[in-house]
């Protein structure tokens, strides 16, 4: 035989086999028990999408999102390379085209030849830049390590915990976790139709590297004396970027397949030699980039124009412990979900439209489901963006040098509901839970004449403000379990100048 | 003209009608089979849940008279293994296989200087006496109140239970099973099912302040054996600390008045609510143990309304005098 092992081909499955392996064990890892200081966002901040859509937000290259800037230069180099190297959500779909896909060699052709279809997500990119332009950014609704970041986040490990019963004391849930679900089998399931529909039609990142990748020094090249037009080389192309003909560099994923494909030798990937085909240029329609860049900017106001947390305070937007404020967390949140695999309560869930159609699946506190762990700082270690900033335990609980903790939100009372306030029963379980010293939540013995004529000593809860965090146990202990009695919302929040209500605060 | 779809049935003889006969005829007797064997009057078929009780853990021999230590000390180890002597030496409490389960109070997200948790060296201490007396299993457990890897972790209890050698079992939703505690107001509850899986208990309290029910020591431990909503306890919580107590008989009882969280409990949060008292109680009456440990927290059995229901209930005596404690410092 003598075939050749380590050929460009097998190298590229390796590395591909490798990083999918190392963003689920980073998945994995991405909780109390065991983050040790690992990069656990890597692919986050490996993405060029997030880093340059997020400059365009905010002028700024956010910490560990400099690493991005290898993958822009290895663009530049070698070609799109991420999308089938490294890209954990590139690597998905083309195995489970693989596998759920049983064609005649006549239909592999076929699918894997270039379609116009394929330039839709240049139009993709083109609104999310024009959206980020002007303020908002969306990637997160179609970057694909954000896509597959919080689906494994919020269904897939969640589900696999439910099906062995050991990953988590309590099994996480999530609002709308069942949503985030499908649309990722229906991704994968479009892969039925046509190899890596997402990468080839749907992904933003594809098409920015896309651009990038015409740039490129190495590329697959063609030689044109030997090619006997066989075009067995679109046999198991994952770009479906033409390597038969003049190869469409910017769709090109160099999975190197062509190369061991070619029964002639007639192509390899590197410098051209005299005999290379020339490639074909990026195949955009301008007058379709034109629209889409002003359906941008007239969607642009319009989205400002309805009302979002930005707009008018929300009381259930409470932000994880360290979130920036809401204007400017709107301008760093990927909806990646990380914060949401960390967190130990199952307390931060995907918003559906609570913070407004701009704001789907960022995170916010549902106290119902769990509470912020008073001296817990997770969420904001795991931020790739910087919606959340680090803050230390210190910090949070405003122990010295910090003079104050940080208020997330206020809680209140509901008389109507509340055991002692409303029924006479002794309870002030928020009371015993309340984390802070002193408790926030106080009491005062009562002499409650009952109905009976009888009188008894009850204690009854007060809150001090002054004190509340906004953490939400109390809310998450509260014995009226489906309306809790005590209740936090967003207002007194520090990360917000306006969403105020106490005078000295 | 007839129709170009022109595939006719085959004509049947008499034997494949009677084979489709039977076959029809077996279906419809399945048919008529289930609906005898499953027809109901009630909506949902309900397996019985097993319903356990707490077995007994109290020690082989009878208590001795004194069986009550006060330890003065630093040294967390020596002190343990001082009044563990007092009262007849482990190997009174725990023979050779036998499983044990240490329940420390691993309430709180906290760490060890802010009292809120069972001291764990002291906890490390017991668990190497007791793998010492050649217990098959020594584990460690508590429903905690916070997040319980948090919370095993920063009150240091994990890392001192794994140097020790024995086994943190952390109870999940599935490890709840229902139990009768027979008692006045707690009757059926979920109750971690780790402790109908062993021989021994021994109960690890801290002396902490609560609002609600004045103090939470040995008796209120016993809180952390409960899952569901325990927090409706609360609505009647001297009655339900009472019961608790009535149902979970343990083997040894050792008190944690080492660091004493005299406000703001249960959770304190600041070292100025915590009083420093370098004690370790050790018996086997545990409402005694209770009324001893309450002049931390300058209190009188009588602003305690469980202790005497307790007593009603036969735990134990809150005279703790009678008991002639044996007070000495140690380590």
């Amino acid at each position: 035989m003598g075939k050749k092992l380590l050929t460009l081909q097998n190298i590229r499955r390796i590395y591909s086999v490798f990083f999918f392996a190392l963003f689920v064990l980073l998945i994995a890892v991405t909780d109390f028990r065991n983050m040790k200081g690992y990069e656990v966002s890597l692919f986050l901040e490996l993405d060029p999408l997030v880093s340059l859509l997020s400059f365009l937000t905010s002028w700024t290259v956010y910490k560990g999102l400099a690493l991005s800037l290898l993958i822009i230069v290895g663009t530049l180099l070698f070609g799109r390379f991420f999308c089938s190297f490294i890209c954990p959500m590139g690597s998905l779909n083309q195995w489970v085209s693989h596998f759920f896909n049983r064609r005649r060699p006549a239909d592999d052709y076929q699918i894997n030849a270039y379609r116009k279809i394929y330039r839709f997500k240049y139009y993709v990119l083109t609104a999310l830049i024009v959206l980020a332009a002007f303020g908002s950014l969306q990637i997160g609704l179609l970057d694909p390590i954000a896509t597959i970041t919080r689906t494994f986040a919020i269904s897939l490990v969640p589900a696999l915990s439910l099906g062995t019963g050991g990953l988590y004391l309590k099994q996480p849930v999530f609002y709308g976790g069942i949503g985030i679900a499908l649309l990722f089998l229906a991704v994968l399931f479009a892969n039925r139709f046509l190899t890596r529909f997402w990468c080839r039609v749907l992904c933003p990142l594809g098409a920015l590297l896309g651009l990038f990748s015409g740039f490129s020094l190495l590329r697959i090249r063609r030689d044109v004396e030997k090619c006997t037009d066989c075009q067995k080389c679109l046999r198991t192309c994952h770009g479906g970027c033409d390597p038969h003909t003049e190869l469409r560099v910017h769709e090109c994923h160099v999975c190197m397949n062509c190369i061991e494909d070619c029964p002639e030798d007639a192509i390899h990937y590197g410098f051209p030699t005299a005999a290379s085909s020339v490639h074909a240029p990026l195949d955009v329609n301008r007058r379709r980039i034109l629209e889409t860049g002003v359906a941008g900017a007239l969607l642009f106001p319009m989205m400002r124009s309805s009302v979002t947390a930005e707009t008018t305070p929300q009381p259930g937007v409470i932000r994880p412990p360290g979130s920036i404020a809401e204007p400017e967390f709107r301008r760093r949140c990927i909806k990646c979900g990380e914060c949401m695999r960390v967190c130990p309560t199952n307390v931060i869930q995907p918003a559906l439209l609570e913070a407004g159609l701009e704001g789907l699946w960022t995170p916010i506190l549902l106290n119902k489901i769990g509470y912020c762990e008073f001296h817990c700082v997770l969420c904001s270690q795991v931020c790739p963006t910087g919606a959340i900033v680090p803050v230390t335990v210190e910090e949070k609980v405003g122990k010295p040098p910090h003079d104050k903790p940080l208020f997330i939100g206020t809680a209140f009372f509901d008389r109507g509901r509340c055991l002692p306030w409303a029924m006479n029963i002794e309870c002030i379980v928020c009371e015993e839970v309340c984390p802070t010293s002193p408790k926030a939540i106080w009491f005062e013995t009562e002499t409650i004449k009952l109905r009976d004529g009888k009188t008894r000593q009850l204690k009854r809860p007060h809150l001090d403000t002054k004190l509340c965090v906004g953490c939400g146990i109390c809310e998450n202990k509260c014995p009226v379990q489906d309306k809790a009695a005590v209740r936090v919302t967003a207002i007194g929040e520090t990360r917000s100048r306006t969403n105020r209500m106490i005078l000295e605060l | 003209m007839t129709s170009r779809e022109h595939n006719t049935e085959t004509e049947v003889n008499r034997r494949q009608l009677l084979i489709r006969a039977a076959k029809a005829g077996a279906v419809a007797g399945g048919a008529l089979l289930w609906g005898a064997l499953f027809y109901s009057r009630e909506p949902v078929r309900r397996r019985d849940e097993k319903i356990y009780t707490f077995r007994d853990y109290r020690a082989p021999e009878p208590a001795k008279t004194d069986s009550f230590a006060v330890v003065h000390g630093t040294d967390r180890e020596k002190m343990v293994r001082a009044a563990v002597d007092h009262l007849g030496g482990i190997s009174r409490f725990i023979r050779p296989g036998e499983r044990v389960l240490i329940k420390p109070n691993v309430g709180w997200d906290r760490q060890p200087e802010e009292a809120a948790n069972t001291h764990p060296a002291l906890v490390g201490a017991v668990v190497r006496l007791c793998l010492s007396a050649g217990a098959s299993k020594v584990w460690v457990t508590d429903v905690s109140v916070n997040d319980p890897y948090r919370s095993f972790a920063r009150s240091g209890i994990e890392e001192a239970t794994r140097q020790a050698g024995g086994r943190i079992r952390y109870t999940t939703d599935n490890d709840f099973v229902q139990t009768d505690l027979k008692g006045e107001v707690l009757k059926i509850w979920p109750v971690s099912r780790f402790y109908h899986e062993v021989d021994r208990v021994i109960n690890m309290p801290i002396v902490k302040h609560h609002s609600l029910s004045k103090c939470t020591i040995a008796l209120k431990n016993w809180y952390g054996v409960l899952g569901g909503r325990r927090n409706r306890l609360h609505q009647k919580i001297n009655e339900s600390i009472a019961d608790l107590a009535a149902a979970v008989r343990p083997t040894l009882t050792l008190v944690d008045a080492t660091r004493v969280l005299i406000r703001n409990g249960p959770t304190g949060g600041s070292l100025a609510d915590v009083s420093v008292e370098n004690t370790l109680l050790a018996g086997e009456d545990a409402v005694a143990l209770d009324a001893w440990s309450l002049r931390y927290l300058d209190l009188n059995v009588a602003d305690v309304p469980y202790l005497g229901l307790a007593e009603q209930r036969g735990v134990g005596v809150s005279d703790w005098a009678s008991l002639n404690p044996v007070e000495f410092s140690a380590g």
